[in-house]
């Protein structure tokens, strides 16, 4: 006999689709069937299942060897270096649950550390212009039921969030939109033809790198005055077209991708194109939403916020909390040799870090909480495997657009395995005693 | 639990009529009582001040806008960052504090129960994750109905009994605890970029106008008996000449009366009133409209309000009035954030100087005072800056001081640029009132414990009642040398206990408390038109399963107190 | 005047934040005193003395003080921060926030300096012999309370984001900048004696750049208006002019608009 689990939460992407359909044995061990999830969805539900997985801690031998050690060494090793080192920096959050961010923001406060998510290697620019000049936004259900002009810039969702455009942004048919796809005209800004683009009404494949210029003459487009000839490598015409078709809808939407955030411009790419959508509600209704990656990042970043003030990069060393991308950012902090110990959790730097950074974090003690074997792993001292979130641990989330959503455990994690939080109370609680705390 | 007796203290409490008598107040198992053993703890309150814990009734303390406002305004928290220490967390933000400041503030001025003014039903999640790491006070979060589609076909039809029916299930699922109203149908318009500026503009698509679904809402909270009143931000708010409409809005309470087992006896309360109160017809002839709210709420017995007071800083705006925000950003030019959330309502966030140096500002500041100055009733009328909207919380001290010293509101009105305007424009300077302790008891405790339909439990002293007390280094014995020293007394207690836990000790946090969830539990008859309704909108409009809204777990309200509510009779 | 030299003698093992390193610090105290002051390294507490040989002794006040900072500096951050009057003499290359949130005094640094020099700048002098990094001048994250006094001078380059939300005061560079250069400037003036890439005075509102060498790519959002002859440091040019950023709200002053101005020197 079998058990099907509805309304399973997707933990993969910011999309956190919530309408899947899980097949587990009646003993609740085995997932057997995905239903509804995208590829990459389905496959993070049956990699679960892998039999070669890593069920126990495993601290690096001075030969290069693995010896496999108890939870409770592993807490004993992380609570220690963590007591020890001067700047700490603790990096991940992106891929649990907002109760282990809790936490760790506990063993944060007290070893006096550096913290920050993945928002630093893709939408931490958004963040910066967010703060800089604000944030027109919605929940997807508003695109799905009002949404007329949709706009992707610099994402392609076809493959990045496969289920996307067929669950809110393009194909539904809303409350005002019950013509789904032919109630909206699609515009996408890539210099590539991905398959997004395929799709698109328009095509804006602008020069790469050029962004911030496309954007500001658009906004000089919707106010009528003079334009060069030609824009990023677009004709004029076709940017006061383009413009038009903004302004002529009764509620748009831009999404966009790190093609623009992590392209130069960064944040300034972002800030025009918010300035783009705060102008455009002077003719309509507009709104604008980053297509955040990792299914928690959004997740981390309010429980840093709420606890702390600050959305990522935050540093806590001197005792109180400060942030300054640049300053107390990851990357530049591995860079220029700040930090003194690396804890990674939820999260693969290894993968995703210039390869200096990732050197950085070779030369300093390190302990990397993951469920799978990653190039973090890799290269840290201590690799503590742990129940994957969403599908072995319920928890809290935050889609793109900040809705919070709990995760459902849907099968038991293999015997023994410790859930991201449990290992981090165990972690906090000793570091407690390490440094005399209450 | 252990037992304490606070001893030799000036007690104001209006519950039992007590107007500042030399009385011991003796706790026991978390609640005031007639006596306690031998062996309680003896807090020496000679030459102080004792009152109840005081109750905020309106405050953006927890959720998506308020978070959303700690997230774009790094620069509110520069150089400001406070450090753990002892039992407190580190805390930061001066107009949007963090959640652990925003318990030890509260605390330390004496304050154990404070209710989140507008919760977003689809972020109740993120609501109560943030309620939950506020330590300390009691809270309760309001979710809003003004704009939601349900609300809006259903009072169209004036379907009371399935709109009480909606609310009931989206009280339970959000574990909200009152109806709050922001701009009725003036959120649904602005999905569309519009507004409904008048209680008659009727809201685009849903042919319903704010004053339906105002009548409505007051209808179906008394149906159900719940404890607060329908709780409104009305159209037009902060715009000159905007009286008109709060009058407007005022009137649509006319002949309704309370039915509630609380001891509630209004059937609306008017919300940060001071934004509602404007004369004149542009910037330049911005007046005072005070007395006209404060005369009409004076002889209309079934509405209370609070204040909203101006307190002169930078700070961060932010409300369900989505248009509003809008129309802000485009008068002061600073960052805009907005999020409207389907089928429900919107929010907007943007930063705002209460300059004394603007002619404005300072009129909107004497608008403010002149309001309570001016209610006959101070049970009617509770003082709050709509944080962080007139100005943060962390400033009632200042504002008590203007209210209980002409002395402090003539410094004030000397240091303004614009003296002559704030004179010319409003009343304050003729305004020779000050305020007593035992109004001030009534503005914060007991009128808003009663308004919240928590008059039996907290606001008051009376044995039985919950052992919330405050203990101020003031003497109301002697006269006050200098106003600055009244504020000084009133931003950090002597002592405070929370549900008779001592949880601040010489202005110090010395114990996280014992916090609650406090929300409304509506029990009614079967309504299976209703729940389809629902199941039908999740189907087809909602980006979240049903299942998925309405699961909230025991993590996110790790102690919950339930007022039941038993409308299952009608 | 009174003079203190500082000399670093053990190198930290991270980096070291010496915010304490200003005449508004060192005023009134001896250098057994000024050895005392705290500093950080990471989250250890400790002080100037651990790291700096201290010699000589401060002034009364501020305005009394000069601070020489001699030996390897470029794992400190922070000098002259928020110094409000004396000077500063670094004689080699220090980190980032040299002279942030300062409000008055002389600051020269012989070498470069890092990212986020004088952020929130309200007056006073900073000159860097050097290069700058990226930030220089510009506002606190998330402030649109910018650089709003003060004059610095870059004998070197400079990086991106310079002048980032300026409302007053003047920033010279002799070499070249990177991209963005007063972006969402209100006000103040930059001049740039050597060459820059793209996204000039992106959503300025007003203010000035004036630019001697090329530019790769121009805004769009500034349009040509014509030529006309400018008289910079006391010598006179022929500049193209342009205004914008027309894409951007501007204000009006007596009933005309006032635009930000981009020169280019023909």
């Amino acid at each position: 006999m079998t058990k099907t689990v509805t309304d399973v939460i997707c933990p993969f992407c910011g999309t956190l689709c919530d309408d899947l359909e899980v097949v587990v044995s009646d003993d609740g061990k085995q997932l057997l069937e995905v239903y509804n999830a995208c590829v990459i969805g389905t496959e993070k539900f049956l990699h679960s299942q892998a039999k070669d997985r890593v069920t126990r801690p495993r601290l690096r031998q001075a030969d290069g060897s693995w010896k496999e050690i108890s939870y409770d060494e592993a807490a004993d090793y992380t609570a220690s270096m963590l007591a020890k080192a001067k700047k700490p920096l603790m990096y991940g959050w992106s891929s649990t649950n907002c109760e282990a961010q809790s936490v760790g923001n506990e063993i944060a406060e007290i070893s006096k550390a550096c913290c920050d998510n993945t928002a630093a290697v893709c939408h931490g620019t958004t963040l910066i212009a967010v703060q800089d000049i604000g944030l027109p936004t919605c929940t997807l259900g508003e695109v799905k039921n009002r949404a007329d002009r949709v706009i992707f810039w610099g994402c392609n969702p076809a493959h990045a969030h496969p289920r996307h455009m067929s669950r809110y942004s393009i194909f539904p048919r809303g409350f005002f939109t019950g013509k789904g796809q032919m109630s909206r005209k699609m515009i996408v800004v890539d210099p590539r033809c991905t398959d997004t683009a395929k799709m698109a009404d328009v095509h804006l494949q602008l020069e790469q790198g050029k962004d911030y210029e496309l954007l500001n003459a658009l906004r000089v487009a919707f106010k009528g005055e003079w334009l060069p000839d030609v824009v990023a490598g677009i004709p004029k015409e076709k940017i006061r077209e383009a413009a038009d078709m903004m302004k002529s809808g009764r509620f748009g939407i831009i999404f966009f991708g790190m093609g623009v955030t992590q392209s130069i411009g960064k944040n300034h790419n972002i800030d025009e194109a918010i300035a783009v959508t705060k102008d455009l509600n002077e003719y309509t209704k507009f709104s604008i939403m980053p297509m955040r990656g990792h299914y928690n990042v959004t997740g981390s970043g309010e429980v840093f916020a709420w606890q702390f003030g600050f959305p990522y990069s935050v540093d806590l060393t001197r005792g109180f909390a400060r942030y300054n991308p640049g300053d107390t950012s990851s990357i530049d902090l591995l860079n220029r040799g700040e930090v003194d110990a690396m804890f990674t959790i939820g999260s693969d730097p290894g993968a995703h870090f210039p390869i200096s950074a990732v050197k950085h974090i070779a030369s300093v003690p390190s302990v990397c909480i993951d469920p799978h074997l990653t190039p973090t792993s890799g290269v840290s001292k201590l690799h503590v495997p742990v129940a994957f979130n969403g599908v072995e641990t319920g928890g809290n989330c935050y889609r793109m657009d900040n809705v919070p959503i709990d995760c459902r455990k849907v099968v038991e994690p293999p015997a023994g395995m410790l859930t991201d939080e449990q290992f981090l109370v165990m972690v906090r609680d000793r570091l407690k005693k390490l440094k005399g705390a209450a | 639990m252990s037992e304490y007796i606070i001893k030799n203290g000036n007690v104001f409490d209006p519950v039992q009529g007590i107007k500042g008598d030399k009385k011991d107040i003796a706790i026991k198992d978390g609640k005031i009582v007639d006596k306690v053993g031998s062996g309680a703890k003896v807090i020496d309150a000679s030459g102080k001040t004792v009152m109840a814990g005081a109750v905020e009734i309106h405050a953006h303390i927890a959720g998506p806008k308020v978070n959303l406002g700690r997230i774009y305004r790094p620069e509110d928290k520069l150089f400001s960052c406070t450090p753990t220490k002892g039992m407190e967390r580190m805390g930061g933000g001066a107009s949007i504090p963090t959640t652990f400041k925003t318990g030890y503030e509260y605390a330390k001025m004496g304050y154990t129960t404070a209710m989140e003014a507008a919760m977003p039903p689809m972020f109740a999640k993120h609501v109560h994750e943030e309620i939950r790491d506020t330590p300390i006070i009691d809270e309760g979060a309001f979710p809003v109905f003004g704009n939601n589609w349900f609300v809006l076909e259903y009072l169209k039809n004036h379907e009371i009994e399935n709109t009480a029916a909606y609310i009931a299930w989206m009280l339970r699922v959000t574990k909200g605890y009152a109806v709050k109203v922001v701009n009725p149908g003036g959120t649904e318009a602005w999905a569309w970029g519009l507004n409904c500026l008048s209680v008659n503009d009727p809201v685009p698509y849903f042919d319903i106008t704010p004053a339906e679904i105002v009548k409505g809402l007051i209808e179906a909270n008394e149906y159900l008996g719940l404890p607060h009143s329908m709780h409104i931000h009305p159209n037009n708010l902060g715009n000159p000449g905007c009286y008109q409409t709060t009058l407007d809005t005022l009137r649509l309470a006319e002949g309704m009366k309370a039915n509630n087992k609380f001891g509630r006896e209004s059937v609306m309360h008017l919300t940060h009133s001071q934004f509602h109160a404007y004369k004149g017809t542009n910037w330049g002839d911005f007046e005072s409209g005070a007395k006209e709210i404060t005369d009409y709420v004076n002889k209309n017995k079934n509405i209370t309000i609070d204040t909203g007071n101006v307190t002169l800083d930078e700070t961060t705006t932010m409300t369900a009035d989505g248009p509003f925000e809008h129309h802000l950003t485009g008068l002061n030019n600073l960052k805009w954030a907005n999020c409207d959330v389907e089928l429900e309502t919107a929010a907007g966030v943007v930063p705002y100087i209460y300059s004394p140096n603007i002619s404005v500002c300072a009129i909107q500041w004497a608008i403010g005072l002149e309001i309570p100055l001016m209610m006959k009733d101070p049970m009617r009328c509770y003082i709050t800056t709509d944080h962080p909207n007139a100005g943060p919380f962390t400033r009632y001290p200042r504002v008590i001081k203007w209210l209980m010293s002409t002395k402090a509101r003539e410094t004030q009105i000397n240091a303004f640029k614009h003296k002559d305007k704030v004179l010319s424009q409003t009343s304050i300077g003729s305004l020779d009132k000050e305020l007593s302790l035992y109004e001030l008891a009534q503005m914060t405790r007991a009128g808003p414990a009663k308004s919240l339909g928590l008059g039996g439990m907290c606001g008051g002293l009376k044995p039985g009642m919950d052992a919330d007390v405050a203990v101020y280094n003031f003497n109301p014995d002697k006269p006050v040398a200098d106003p600055e020293d009244i504020e000084k007394a009133f931003s950090r207690c002597a002592a405070v206990f929370k549900s008779g836990v001592q949880v601040v000790s010489n202005g110090e946090i010395v114990s996280t408390g014992n916090k609650r969830t406090l929300w409304v539990n509506a029990k009614v008859n079967d309504n299976p038109q209703v729940m389809r309704d629902i199941n039908e909108k999740f189907l087809k409009y909602y980006s979240i399963t049903q299942a998925n809204y309405e699961a909230l777990g025991h993590h996110f309200v790790p102690n919950p107190y339930a007022l039941e509510v038993d409308a299952t009779h009608v | 005047m009174e003079t203190v030299t500082i000399t670093m003698k053990n190198l930290p093992a991270l980096y070291l934040e010496a915010d304490t390193i200003t005449p508004d610090s060192f005023a009134g105290k001896t250098a057994a005193q000024i050895a005392e002051l705290p500093v950080y390294e990471g989250n250890v507490a400790t002080t100037l003395g651990k790291y700096f040989e201290i010699n000589g002794g401060a002034g009364a006040t501020a305005a009394d003080t000069k601070i020489i900072v001699k030996g390897d500096v470029r794992k400190v951050k922070y000098l002259g921060f928020k110094m409000s009057a004396g000077e500063m003499v670094i004689e080699g290359s220090t980190d980032l926030y040299v002279g942030a949130w300062m409000t008055g005094g002389k600051i020269l640094a012989k070498g470069n300096v890092e990212g986020f020099a004088a952020t929130a700048m309200k007056g006073g002098e900073l000159t860097i012999e050097g290069n700058a990094g990226n930030y220089l001048g510009a506002a606190y994250r998330g402030d649109w309370r910018g650089m709003s006094g003060g004059k610095i001078l870059v004998k070197g380059n400079a990086g991106s984001d310079v002048g980032m939300y300026m409302t007053g005061g003047e920033i010279v560079i002799n070499g070249n900048v990177d991209v963005h250069l007063m972006t969402h400037a209100e006000g103040g003036k930059t001049i740039v004696k050597g060459n820059t890439q793209s996204k000039l005075g992106g959503q300025m509102v007003d203010g000035t750049i004036i630019i001697y060498g090329s530019i790769e790519t121009m805004t769009p959002g500034f349009k040509p208006n014509g030529e006309v002859e400018l008289e910079v440091d006391g010598v006179k040019g022929k500049f193209a002019h342009f205004i914008g950023d027309m894409g951007e709200r501007h204000k009006k002053k007596k009933g005309a608009v006032v635009y930000a101005n981009l020169y280019k020197k023909i």
